[in-house]
């Protein structure tokens, strides 16, 4: 797999550019260097992580011991997605590999090129008995999951998750599912300006520069004080411009939208008059190379539709708030987001938002970042998913943990079995409790 | 009160959580859910319109007692979880002070209502008061009193290492509630595999509905009693009844279902549980095996195995020996050793002893029976095969080598009915173990640690016991829960309160030390220290910055 990445990364970032535009920094940032560095750490770390942990065991099992032995579920089945159409396949692939299963990885097909590049190599590097590439649509995923596997990985859709949680609830196959959400991004008072640069800086990164915003993790929408909109919307645009120049349509810094559905779904999201009269920036775009500006709207309806599916596109609504602190129910009354980013240095406001706010993960005064983070679980909750990998939660995905006792023949402990009397449930009461004193004095005569 | 059923279906055939025959079943609800494509089980009730006789002392409550349970429909099943979930917003349930005064509130309830309990087990189950202990009372004390000992220190954030890639940083992992969960139980151990997963629930700061089975009606009610007086009914409740309320619950939206009982029931909980992306965890069944080697101590052994199979809710438990394999040669030796254990354990004429549980219902009793009666089966008993219908007793039964393919091969028993199959070379017998569904347990018992590494690497199940049964379920260090169709997800111990929580992961970022590497406009230099910051290696960075890198 190392060298897979090694050998190929100029094809990759072609095959990139094809489906979605990414440019090659992008392309090595969030697909080749991930599963450059996943793969490295699985090597490292596999020995380590296949090897049984040991159970503490009451001394009233004595002699005996008791492990917990990782082993792999067997033949798995990952869908990939066509965002990050290689990590996304093989940041799974590697996972389900080090805890020893065979694999079928499907490859999104809204990532064509992606797609058949993985189809063609994977088997020149990998074992293709047990590894497979299997390319194709909705008619070949409905294949697929009605067959039984032991285990599936998916990421995508909710509403595809849902399809294929019910077709393995027919085989009791377990699921993870990476979903999606909202994910929102809160900033208040507390910064000053310096900081206000470095904060626009990482939320224009996280809302354009994550595949123009066709990421889970992306920044969905921002919540920010009325009095700071405007400032807000100010630096957001002079950092847009910084980054992708005067007509970022032309920036080959910024992805494409994958497909003519989904551009058009971006487009409709637009289309409701008080949401298009709520843009306050961007909003020009380019049907043919499928590319839309940066946009950024302020305060559309909240039951417009944009409010209330994932955008998973270049489009940011801010939404206004008298006070900062709202910003809390207004997240905890909405679907569980995968992530949520939060600038501020109020401690307090930090405290409340983990405490009462529930999402896959929480990000103070950053984004994006605990993608990278290896020992930190990635995964949702709710609405936005169950089950997580990265770093050893990877290998653990992806396994079976078997609980394992060894006993010996000796002592044996006659109040184990029939036929009951008041002495046998006594002992087990003090073993029970254990009272080896108790039950010392018991066996000895000495307790009633 | 024993539960009261008027039986408004028609048109089915027998099956109850536990049984895994699938049967048409037509009933005036299945009309108006079109997702219940799979069947529902029916209630365990006979096959006839029949009016279960009501205890109580109202003689009005026949008829109430059907509206109450129809009352408690999709809309009923609605407000309680958006009850539910309102009391959990309030966070009273994600504090410590909350989650430990319920857990002290139903240890108090355990021992001020031992006895209650012990009379509701042995009305459903004639579980002896032994068993009831060992195996219900004992194991919700014991978890109620871990769960109090290390709830402080389970409720702590973990901290994360961080690396280069992101530094300067700190991480964590923040354990959270899910919000309102839903715990279907099961009726072998009723109140046990009740109340644990509630203590895991609740230790895990959520707000609970428990929905124990129907077919352990005493337990069932008591329950209901129970939490009624012990716990805080704001975010803890009980929902009794059978497929129209499960139905109904099973509708709703929850945070989390736990489940035990069946693979058949268990796909019906997954596909509810899929329309609204509800994590599951799925405590089934399957076929238990036990390995013997002809090395053993054969009295020990023999006790272990009686233990396992007929001490364990007389073989209706997901974790008793089901079935054993041992070597042609040694068969004749165990069976003897095992005829001898029966009676040390249960006397003579184990049709008599107290000591053992008896079959749980008349449906079961048929299910056994036929299983018994099997053309390809009846003449292989070596031990036993007494019963009484009217007692719903079956005597401890030893068959030996009956077909692969007859039904006491093919489904998983769950009674006290024995087979042993025999093989060339005790080997032989993890291919035949593979050749099955992962069950939830499996069990080896020799002295040839060869043989015991070759086991522990080469069969799958749920957990596995070597030279004992069924202990490996009360190592509270260890996870309980199976694999492939013995189920997914596990509890007890700390296990419990994982399974009931999420595990947020936090990042603390601070502003300085920002890299303009991060941002576009893209370019080859920025390209070269991104990887050189991914690929860790502080030189690397170095060489990256002076414009030195290997690429």
């Amino acid at each position: 797999m190392i060298e897979f990445v090694q050998d190929n990364e100029e094809r990759i970032f072609q095959a990139l550019d094809q489906d979605v535009g990414k440019h090659p920094v992008e392309a090595y940032r969030d697909e080749v260097g991930v599963v450059a560095k996943s793969a490295k750490l699985s090597l490292s770390c596999v020995e380590k992580w296949m090897a049984p942990r040991k159970g503490d065991l009451p001394l009233v099992f004595f002699p005996a011991s008791a492990q917990v032995m990782p082993e792999p579920f067997g033949v798995v089945l990952i869908m990939g997605s066509w965002n990050f159409p290689i990590s996304l396949s093989l940041d799974p692939l590697i996972a389900a590999i080090s805890a020893g299963n065979a694999v079928v990885l499907k490859p999104s097909e809204l990532s064509p090129t992606c797609s058949s590049f993985l189809a063609e190599n994977i088997p020149k590097y990998l074992d293709s008995k047990s590894i497979k590439v299997i390319e194709g649509g909705i008619d070949v995923c409905e294949q697929l999951l009605q067959q039984k596997w032991d285990k599936i990985f998916f990421t995508g859709s909710q509403r595809v998750g849902r399809i294929v949680m019910t077709a393995a609830a027919q085989h009791l196959t377990p699921v993870t599912l990476e979903l999606g959400g909202k994910s929102p991004a809160i900033m208040d008072s507390s910064s000053n300006p310096t900081n206000m640069k470095v904060i626009a800086k990482r939320i224009v990164g996280a809302k354009w520069g994550s595949c123009s915003g066709q990421a889970c993790i992306a920044i969905d929408y921002l919540l920010v004080e009325e009095r700071f909109a405007s400032d807000l919307i100010d630096l957001l645009a002079k950092t847009i411009k910084q980054f992708y120049g005067q007509n970022p349509i032309e920036s080959k810094s910024l992805c494409k939208i994958v497909n003519k559905n989904n551009f058009k779904r971006l487009l409709d999201l637009l289309k409701d008059p008080l949401v298009e009269a709520s843009v306050v920036y961007g909003g020009s775009v380019d049907e043919e190379k499928m590319y839309i500006e940066p946009t950024i709207l302020l305060n559309p309806p909240l039951d417009s539709q944009i409010m209330t599916e994932e955008i998973f596109g270049p489009l940011l609504p801010i939404i206004t708030l008298d006070d900062i602190y709202e910003s809390i129910d207004f997240i905890s009354s909405r679907p569980k987001p995968l992530a949520i980013y939060a600038f501020t240095r109020d401690e307090k406001f930090k405290k409340q938002i983990l405490s009462r706010t529930s999402s896959g993960s929480v990000t103070f005064n950053d984004t994006l970042l605990q993608f990278l983070c290896d020992s930190l679980p990635f995964g949702g909750v709710g609405q936005s998913g169950f089950g997580r990998y990265h770093g050893k939660y990877s290998f653990d995905t992806f396994s079976h943990e078997k609980a394992i006792l060894q006993r010996g023949f000796f002592p044996e402990l006659e109040p184990r079995y029939p036929p009951w009397n008041s002495f046998k449930l006594h002992f087990i009461k003090l073993a029970y409790a254990f009272n080896y004193i108790g039950l010392i004095l018991l066996l000895l005569g000495l307790k009633k | 009160m024993r539960s009261l059923c008027v039986e408004p279906f028609q048109n089915f055939s027998v099956v109850d959580t536990g049984a895994r025959r699938t049967l048409t079943y037509c009933s005036p609800w299945k009309t108006n859910h079109k997702h219940e494509a799979v069947l529902f089980p029916p209630p365990s009730r006979p096959i006839r319109k029949s009016l279960c006789i009501c205890l109580s002392s109202s003689s009005k409550l026949p008829v109430m007692m059907e509206e109450e349970k129809k009352t408690f429909d999709a809309n009923e099943a609605a407000l309680l979880v958006k009850e539910l979930n309102e009391s959990f917003r309030t966070g009273k349930t994600k504090s410590y002070e909350w989650r430990v005064s319920q857990l002290k509130s139903i240890e108090k309830m355990v021992v001020e209502r031992e006895k209650d309990i012990c009379e509701a087990l042995y009305k459903d189950l004639s579980k002896p008061e032994f068993e009831a202990f060992v195996s219900e009372i004992a194991m919700v004390k014991s978890s109620c009193k871990e769960a109090l000992k290390e709830l402080k220190h389970w409720m702590k954030p973990e901290k994360a290492k961080t690396s280069m890639a992101t530094y300067p940083s700190s991480a964590e992992i923040v354990s959270e509630p899910l919000g309102a969960v839903l715990v279907i139980s099961t009726w072998n151990y009723p109140f046990a595999l009740s109340v644990k997963p509630v203590i895991g629930a609740i230790t895990a700061g959520n707000a609970t509905v428990l929905k124990p089975s129907e077919i352990a009606p005493a337990t069932s009610s008591l329950l209901s009693k129970l939490f009624e007086e012990y716990l805080d009914r704001s975010a803890v409740r009980v929902v009794e009844g059978d497929v129209p309320q499960t139905t109904a619950l099973l509708e709703q939206k929850w945070d989390k279902i736990f489940y035990t009982g069946s693979p058949r029931v268990g796909r019906i909980i997954m596909t509810a549980a899929a329309k609204h992306l509800t994590p599951v965890v799925l405590e089934l069944g399957g076929k238990c095996p036990a390995v013997i080697d002809s090395d053993v101590d054969l009295q020990v052994t023999a006790r272990r195995i009686v233990a396992g199979k007929w001490q364990a809710n007389n073989g209706q438990a997901c974790i008793s020996v089901d079935y054993i394999i041992t070597t042609k040669d040694f068969a004749p030796k165990l069976i003897d050793a095992l005829r001898k254990g029966i009676e040390e354990c249960f006397g003579t004429d184990p049709m008599e002893s107290k000591d053992i549980s008896r079959i749980v219902s008349s449906n079961h009793f048929s299910r056994l029976q036929s299983l018994m009666d099997e053309y390809k089966v009846y003449n292989k008993i070596v031990v036993g095969g007494q019963r009484n219908q009217k007692e719903l007793k079956i005597a401890p039964t030893i068959f030996l080598d009956v077909p692969g393919d007859s039904q006491l091969m093919q489904e998983e028993i769950f009674g006290p009915l024995l087979p042993i199959i025999t093989v060339e070379n005790v080997k032989d017998s993890i291919d035949l173990i593979n050749s099955k569904p992962k069950p939830l347990a499996a069990y080896l018992f020799t002295n040839n640690d060869k043989l015991k590494n070759y086991f522990v690497q080469s069969v799958s199940s749920g957990g596995m016991a070597i030279n004992d049964t069924v202990l490996h379920v009360t190592v509270s260090s260890l996870p309980f829960g199976g694999v492939g169709e013995s189920g997914m997800g596990s509890y007890h111990g700390k296990f419990s309160f994982d399974a009931f929580s999420h595990k947020k992961a936090v990042l603390y970022r601070s502003f300085s030390g920002d890299s303009s590497v991060r941002y576009p406009p893209y370019t080859p230099e920025k390209q070269k220290l991104i990887k050189a910051v991914m690929n860790g290696g502080i030189f690397n960075i170095i060489l990256a910055l002076m414009g030195w890198s290997r690429d």
